[in-house]
């Protein structure tokens, strides 16, 4: 009778060296805080280029956002990295150009979220404001943004969560970040199974919090509709 | 005061088509200071995109708009007019709109909605505008709910505010595209009441509407509109009870078809 062997996991092995891994969370969460806020604020501007009713404004920002959505974040990533110096002698490093991948492609995601929430505040809005004299910008930001933002939350949140392990790809071009740190351990310890079950709790650890102040928002905007 | 400053605002061969469809065909319209003009007519007739060409939130296809003795906009090829967005702000500023479907910010209070004009397009200082907006809240009734939201308000209390919005811009024209029509019928009377009662302030108003009974009572001068044109225009009494016109009659026939 064959007898299963039961496989031995060694988590010992991984928890007593996880301050390898934990130092570095560092870097993942800068880099997802830096792409986060650039994409939010970059989304923004490239969102209200695409709606404005100025081709040569609005054309230039659609190609931005299909060239990015419409291509791998890895790519786009070794891009940066390894062909932007050839062609333009600016060698950025590692970190950097992994924050400008990142950062452009959150943008792209942002700006659409943004161009279908604006869109998707009623018409009588924008000509209750404009029939009060307002002007295009601070239409935008004193009814349509705050209106329009409410409607974004969920799909914003979703971006980010996406974007947080989309840091990941990062460690392609060695930013030591938290997956580059558990390639690096594993591939010395050949413990591959246990260090990514382990930093799969990581990450859940590091995104659970966001996802949660995300849906007090949500409840906070719904109470301030009423 | 001469007889050409009397005019508020006039209207000069106004043009309006939406793709193929000319809806507007050659308006001429004259309004004096004061004056409250009741706009009828059948749905079709142009007569609230008339009301929206006022304040150019439609843009006319062709015609002059003069406000104050003002030209707006600026002639360009084949009759039409450039407008500049600027200048289009300006006027709307001074020339008030309520809307049918009232579109109230609803993610202000109600004293914030009547605030928001004056805070952000006139530039008036917060207290000044608040005393200005709770001001106007109490002259629609409204003084108690001043921080209530849209969506706590009935459809009649919600565009009562609309009318303290429109108010609180301090308007020399004030615009009212079917104030009435998405309301249920017993919130009519409360704001037709308010409307009423700034006829007493001398403001020159326009208000398309089908409450005929009310527009007898309330204006000064009806216009009756047909196909994109004015057919009649003339006093209540002349309009209402004998119309020159056979279109007219009929239109005015059909509302009291069932009268008891």
């Amino acid at each position: 009778m064959p007898t299963i062997t039961m496989p031995e996991f060694q988590f010992g092995e991984v928890f007593a060296n996880i301050d390898l891994l934990l130092e570095a969370c560092g870097l993942t969460l800068a880099l997802w805080a830096a792409a986060l806020a650039a994409g939010l604020s970059g989304g923004l501007l490239i969102g209200l280029a695409r709606i404005s009713p100025r081709r040569w404004i609005a054309w230039p920002a659609r190609g931005f956002v299909e060239l990015f959505r419409n291509t791998p974040v890895l790519v786009q990533l070794i891009w940066f990295y390894y062909a932007l110096p050839v062609l333009s002698g600016i060698q950025l490093p590692a970190f950097a150009a992994a924050v400008l991948a990142l950062s452009l492609n959150a943008s792209a995601y942002c700006a659409e979220i943004y161009r279908g929430g604006i869109q998707s505040v009623p018409a009588g809005q924008w000509e209750a404001g404009r029939a009060l004299g307002m002007g295009r910008l601070r239409l935008l930001r004193r009814i349509i943004l705050p209106l329009a933002v409410r409607r974004m939350v969920p799909a914003f949140t979703n971006r980010a969560v996406e974007l947080a392990k989309n840091t990941s790809v990062a460690s392609v071009i060695t930013v030591h970040e938290l997956m580059y740190s558990a390639r690096l351990f594993s591939s010395q310890n050949y413990i591959p199974m246990e260090t990514f079950t382990v930093v799969a709790m990581i990450y859940f650890l590091l995104i659970y919090p966001f996802t949660l102040a995300s849906y007090a928002l949500e409840r906070r905007f719904a109470a301030g509709r009423a | 005061m001469t007889r050409a400053d009397d005019v508020v605002l006039q209207v000069e061969d106004l043009h309006k088509s939406f793709g193929s469809t000319e809806v507007l065909k050659g308006i001429d319209l004259s309004v004096r200071r004061g004056e409250r003009i009741a706009i009828l007519g059948s749905s079709g007739s142009g007569k609230s995109t008339l009301l929206r060409c006022l304040n150019v939130l439609e843009m006319p296809t062709r015609g002059r708009l003069i406000l104050d003795g003002e030209a707006v906009g600026r002639p360009a090829a084949g009759g039409a007019t450039r407008y500049r967005e600027a200048e289009l702000n300006r006027l709307r500023a001074r020339v008030g709109m309520v809307f049918q479907q009232f579109n109230l910010f609803p993610h202000m209070t109600a004293l914030e909605n009547v605030m928001e004009g004056p805070l952000s397009v006139l530039g008036r200082p917060k207290a000044e505008a608040r005393a200005t907006a709770q001001r106007h809240l109490d002259r629609v009734g409204l003084g108690g709910k001043a921080d209530a939201h849209p969506a706590r308000l009935s459809g009649g209390q919600q565009q009562r505010v609309a009318i303290a919005r429109a108010l609180a811009m301090d308007p020399e024209v004030l615009l009212f595209d079917e104030p009435t029509s998405s309301l249920d019928p017993e919130l009519v009377g409360e704001v037709l009441g308010v409307i009423n009662d700034l006829s007493e302030d001398g403001r020159t108003m326009l208000l398309v509407t089908h409450e005929l009974g009310f527009a007898y009572h309330f204006a000064t001068r009806i216009l009756f509109l047909h196909e994109g044109r004015i057919l009649e225009d003339g006093p209540p009494e002349q309009v209402l009870k004998s119309p020159r016109e056979e279109r007219t009659r009929r239109f005015l026939d059909r509302f009291t078809a069932f009268r008891f």
